[in-house]
């Protein structure tokens, strides 16, 4: 309409996330909450601690990528956070793995 | 003339690939780097993250070497608790990025309601781990009490230890993010965080999607796994 707002409502148009989607993602997580309380009353033996893992991954993930934006940052974000993801998950595996030798084997 | 537009070549070197075009010279110069403060703020988030990681380490280590007593100790946790206390984190998160995306879009006083929103879930969170504390020390289960000591065998103490030793060390977090977010508060209505200058506000953001993360983990260890 006038013309010196144009610019301003262009450039927000380009860069500001939508709430719809946001709430999406919160859905998505509830309902993955539901699941994982749900799961946990059934008896899946060994894999009981798997699977509440692998729910809580999916979690993390959707809250890293999205809430946390890191879906939308640049590739010098990304990648230091998948350096620093990569470091972390050999160091607690392999330690974990000590442990799990230790006292089991 | 020529030496305004020398200064802003000056200063746009600092700043290579920020995109300053000719244009500088006719703004004022001050420091900002929006990218620099994020990463830090991911940096800091990194050592939250190993502190938190040698922790789930420790429960790891000590449910391998007791996992019957882990599985019994875990039925005395109240699941609806700590379920509740999963939706109410959830919920949190949202509306800390629904405040961010309000202030975006420059709409200031919904941005603000979403922060007090967020306030009020993570006070939330506090006032349930309190009850659940609460009804846990009344049953004289705490670290060092008499019930734990001489009745419970020793794997069941490390389980309560570790479960005082990381819920708490988390809920202090969710206060920590709670007192950041009164002074993002304050500095939204004075207009130092504006739909400009959002940087402050959206790694309080990213603090208290940390505390989030964390809390996905915690509960389904602490509260699912018996």
């Amino acid at each position: 309409m006038s013309g010196h707002n144009e610019h301003t409502s262009v450039d927000k148009h380009d860069h500001v996330p939508s709430y719809g989607k946001n709430v999406m993602i919160w859905l998505v997580l509830v309902a993955l909450t539901a699941l994982t309380v749900t799961v946990a009353s059934v008896n899946l033996g060994d894999y009981t601690f798997f699977v509440a893992m692998l729910i809580a991954s999916i979690k993390a993930m959707l809250v890293i990528n999205i809430f946390m934006h890191i879906k939308y940052d640049d590739i010098l974000m990304k990648g230091i956070l998948v350096a620093c993801g990569f470091i972390f998950m050999v160091i607690f595996v392999i330690y974990s793995f000590d442990l799990f030798n230790t006292y089991t084997g | 003339m020529s030496t305004t537009s020398v200064d802003a070549h000056e200063h746009s070197n600092n700043h290579a690939g920020h995109g300053y075009g000719d244009n500088e010279k006719l703004y004022v110069h001050f420091h900002r780097d929006d990218y620099g403060s994020k990463f830090g703020m991911w940096l800091f988030l990194f050592t939250e993250v190993l502190l938190f990681g040698g922790l789930f380490v420790l429960y790891y280590g000590y449910r391998i070497a007791y996992p019957h007593d882990y599985h019994n100790a875990a039925m005395e946790l109240n699941i609806v608790m700590g379920a509740i206390n999963t939706l109410v984190l959830l919920t949190s998160s949202l509306t800390m990025v629904l405040s961010i995306v309000a202030l975006r879009r420059e709409s200031i006083k919904t941005s603000l309601f979403y922060l007090i929103v967020t306030f009020g879930f993570g006070a939330t969170f506090c006032v349930n781990k309190y009850f659940e504390w609460s009804a846990k020390i009344h049953h004289g289960i705490y670290p060092g009490s008499m019930e734990l000591r001489e009745t419970r065998p020793a794997g069941e103490v490390v389980f309560f230890g570790l479960y005082y030793l990381m819920t708490g060390l988390h809920t202090f977090h969710v206060i920590v993010g709670m007192v950041v977010m009164v002074f993002c508060f304050v500095f939204i209505r004075t207009g130092t965080i504006n739909s400009n200058k959002y940087i402050v506000l959206e790694n309080a953001g990213l603090y208290w999607h940390l505390v989030d993360l964390i809390w996905i983990f915690l509960f389904p260890l602490f509260y699912l796994l018996h």
